[in-house]
């Protein structure tokens, strides 16, 4: 553990002082050029709000409505006949739509069913395994102005579900 | 599409609200959410800054260019329709590599700048091009060498191994990222055809 944590620590201040150092070796004005990326990134930053306010108010709103909860338990059956555990079944399904969502729920499994059981385990790697298909797309998508998405929203959820089936057998198959 | 499943969370969320009596929660939900979603903006001005201000100066330094030439045979199969030393392979390299270390926060703005870039490529168009889906798809997916977060959440509930799932995430990372790249394939192939 103690290595990995040294690591991560270490990894973006070195990655900070490689460019600038190479930067000035290359002599390329190095503060002015910064400031010219930065205010980029101010932009940025500000045309993605009406993007995220949109998406994640629809994504509330059908949270709070007890909309995906029954929706939830329509799946339940169906995915415990797959051989998804219960209580994973919540997690798995809002990890795509919202990353507040998952976090909190993951906590949660691993504060009900300790860290180290079955479940903790198996919440913790589809924690890890998958991103928010939504706020990704949402994002991404959203910075650059770009209106059709073409199938990116179906690759992106394939995708989740995937990881969702992979977690499940990878986890079985080590801790089992 | 986006267009129709927006919509619809709105309409079902609220017809289920007027059904479950949840009408209060709803009116307090449209807030919550509009200010958690401007409270994440906010968040990432920061992030977004300082590091586009750095990666300006890694691109103008050669050093985004020089990091395509040496990982781009890597993926260069992945994005074919990307030009070997166009800024966009670095931005792309940039973002997978922050990735997979678990940057999330430098792993974003790298991904929004290989966006930008695979726009002007696409001729500006507003229509997301084969690059970006990929790009996009292996975003979702989100290859993970140390999932951190998890990590830190598993410390706090005082498990035995707290880093034992790091094995299982990277596999399980593994497969979702194969998996996409090939539905994502999948779908590019089935567009050409229906095109012809």
């Amino acid at each position: 553990m103690g290595w990995v944590t040294t690591v991560s620590i270490w990894i973006i201040p070195s990655i900070i002082a490689f460019i600038l150092v190479f930067g000035t070796l290359r002599k390329v004005p190095t503060y002015e050029t910064f400031v010219e990326g930065a205010k980029e990134g101010v932009k940025m930053s500000f045309s993605i709000i009406p993007y995220l306010v949109g998406m994640l108010v629809a994504i509330t709103v059908f949270r709070a409505s007890g909309a995906m909860e029954f929706f939830i338990s329509l799946f339940r059956p169906f995915l415990q006949m797959i051989g998804i555990p219960a209580d994973i079944v919540p997690l798995a399904l809002i990890r795509p739509l919202s990353g507040t969502g998952a976090l909190g729920m993951t906590s949660d499994l691993i504060a009900t069913h300790g860290p180290d059981s079955f479940i903790g385990r198996l919440a913790s790697t589809m924690q890890g395994s998958t991103d928010t298909t939504f706020y990704v797309l949402t994002v991404y998508f959203g910075a650059v102005g770009i209106k059709k998405m073409g199938d990116a929203l179906k690759v992106g959820l394939l995708a989740d579900f995937i990881g969702v089936i992979a977690s499940i057998i990878i986890v079985t198959i080590i801790f089992m | 599409m986006v267009n129709y499943i927006w919509v619809s969370l709105f309409v079902i969320g609220l017809v289920f609200a007027g059904i479950n009596g949840t009408m209060g929660d709803v009116n307090e939900a449209i807030f919550k959410g509009a200010s958690e979603a401007v409270t994440i903006c906010i968040g990432l001005i920061s992030v977004l800054t300082f590091w586009l201000g750095l990666m300006k100066i890694a691109e103008k330094s050669g050093l985004l260019k020089g990091l395509s030439r040496i990982l781009s045979p890597f993926v260069k199969r992945l994005f074919p329709d990307v030009p070997k030393d166009h800024p966009a392979m670095g931005y792309i390299l940039s973002n997978m590599s922050a990735n997979m270390f678990g940057l999330g926060n430098a792993a974003t703005p790298m991904g929004i700048k290989a966006m930008e870039e695979l726009k002007a490529l696409n001729g500006g168009k507003d229509e997301a091009s084969r690059s970006m889906i990929t790009l996009l798809a292996i975003n979702t997916a989100s290859i993970t060498l140390i999932p951190t977060t998890v990590i830190s959440i598993r410390m706090q509930y005082e498990s035995i191994a707290p880093t034992e799932i790091v094995g299982t995430t990277i596999l399980a990372t593994a497969c979702s990222t194969v998996g996409a790249i090939l539905i994502d394939r999948f779908f590019y192939y089935r567009r050409i055809r229906k095109r012809v």
